[in-house]
């Protein structure tokens, strides 16, 4: 990973949640903090918060089933949210989406407030319906997120394989913003992660100010499609 | 748009939108007249149309990306919409989306955003409904007939569709449903095997 001088830096607890607003010319890194971490993002126009994460468009332009280095975030109007600019692991699940309290409650028994006071399990579900109420948004706003540490593939059949130890302590992905973002995040378990015991790791977050876009950027050289969404989020950044 | 109440039998014209209700228990078949046509597809809670048909509930209940018969539709809150009762094609679409006219844009080239496509039919179609749905409320839909292979290395494909003329998808309904087509008008992909053809939708009562 390259080396960077954080604006500011801060542990996100194992399943706990977050947002913020991140800028156009901001970076941030997530680092796990153990093996298998896992933290679900989704995307949001500070500008027109309608403006979202888009995960078929995503994927679609760039003809992939999964995130890496290099690939970027499209939202639904065709523009770039964000860019992986660096990433140690190769591979970030875009497929399967949150975990519910059902899940959670099945997989790794009920908690309560009252009984495990902050230990109790949040599933992802209500930690993203959280952090969107603090933005006027809600169930309808919650779109099919990224799943950053995470590696899940799907055979000849459709079949869905989650991989244990893909994600290792200290693995890290860069995120370039190139919109101002709400960016709600949430360490939770990934919703295929193997195991009954809830215990996902904490996640440093760092923020820093955006190296210079090279000429020849990886990201926006990927692939067509991908200059063709600079393009786009370049006329909508100047107008 | 006025949605059509069940029973009904009707022709879906290619690149037109339709909205459906199919109350609880009502059988839904959507058949590919013609062959190799993608039907974006999304389902409501009639009732409350907050809660609306989720890919990845409904993929990860399943442990499976692809829809075929016995495959449980979930909604955004986990819980059955409907159950595909029966499937002549054998494989349809979770992943890829309606198309646009921004996201033409970006996978064909700036001067495709005149074309029309799926988000434009769900958005005038909405626009003309008595309800409360708008963009907000297009989470990512179903594509009927559609074959999106994923492979093993992490890739994705468009590739030629393995459904064919008549060949049909029934669903069974788990709850009062409110059905929102667009019969895609991509011509930019073969998802439609590059010319788009009508559907029939029919929802009725079983015996």
């Amino acid at each position: 990973m390259p080396a960077i001088t954080p604006l500011w830096s801060q542990i996100l607890p194992g399943g706990t949640h977050w947002s913020g607003v991140l800028r156009r010319g901001q970076s941030l890194r997530l680092t796990a903090q153990g093996a298998d971490a896992n933290v679900a993002a989704l995307f949001y126009s500070r500008e027109q918060p309608l403006e979202r994460y888009n995960m078929a468009d995503t994927l679609k332009a760039q003809h992939t089933a999964h995130l890496a280095a290099g690939c970027v975030c499209y939202s639904d109007m065709g523009r770039i949210l964000c860019a992986i600019t660096a990433d140690t692991l190769g591979w970030h699940d875009p497929l399967c989406g949150l975990t519910d309290k059902a899940a959670i409650d099945a997989r790794y028994g009920a908690t309560s407030y009252q009984q495990q006071r902050n230990a109790r399990h949040v599933s992802g579900r209500e930690a993203m319906l959280v952090e969107l109420g603090k933005y006027g948004l809600g169930e309808r706003d919650l779109v099919a997120n990224v799943n950053f540490f995470s590696k899940v593939v799907v055979d000849a059949a459709g079949g869905m394989q989650w991989v244990a130890g893909h994600c290792q302590d200290g693995d890290a992905v860069d995120l370039r913003f190139e919109m101002d973002c709400i960016v709600l995040l949430h360490a939770g378990p990934h919703p295929l992660a193997a195991g009954t015991r809830h215990a996902p790791p904490d996640v440093q977050l760092e923020v820093y100010r955006s190296a210079p876009v090279a000429v020849q950027d990886a990201c926006r050289h990927r692939c067509p499609e991908n200059e063709r969404g600079y393009l786009n989020t370049e006329r909508h950044i100047a107008a | 748009m006025n949605p059509l109440t069940a029973p009904f039998d009707t022709v879906v014209l290619a690149g037109e939108p339709f909205m459906g209700v199919v109350p609880a228990g009502h059988r839904l078949r959507i058949v590919d007249l013609e062959g190799n046509q993608a039907v974006d597809t999304l389902f409501y809670n009639a009732a409350d149309t907050h809660e609306h048909y989720s890919a990845q509930d409904t993929i990860q209940q399943q442990g499976n990306i692809y829809l075929t018969t016995g495959s449980v539709l979930r909604s955004n809150r986990g819980r059955p919409l409907l159950t595909i009762a029966a499937d002549t094609c054998g494989r349809h679409d979770t992943l890829g989306g309606a198309c646009s006219a921004e996201s033409n844009t970006v996978r064909y080239a700036l001067e495709k955003r005149h074309m029309h496509n799926c988000r434009d039919s769900f958005l005038l179609a909405l626009a003309q409904h008595a309800g409360a749905l708008e963009k907000r409320d297009l989470p990512s839909n179903i594509n009927f007939f559609m074959n999106v292979p994923v492979t093993p290395a992490g890739g994705l494909e468009f590739a030629d569709g393995i459904s064919g003329a008549g060949r049909h998808v029934e669903l069974a309904a788990a709850m009062d449903v409110l059905v929102l087509i667009s019969n895609c008008p991509q011509l930019n992909n073969p998802c439609n095997a590059y010319n788009p053809t009508p559907v029939r939708v029919l929802a009725w009562a079983p015996d």
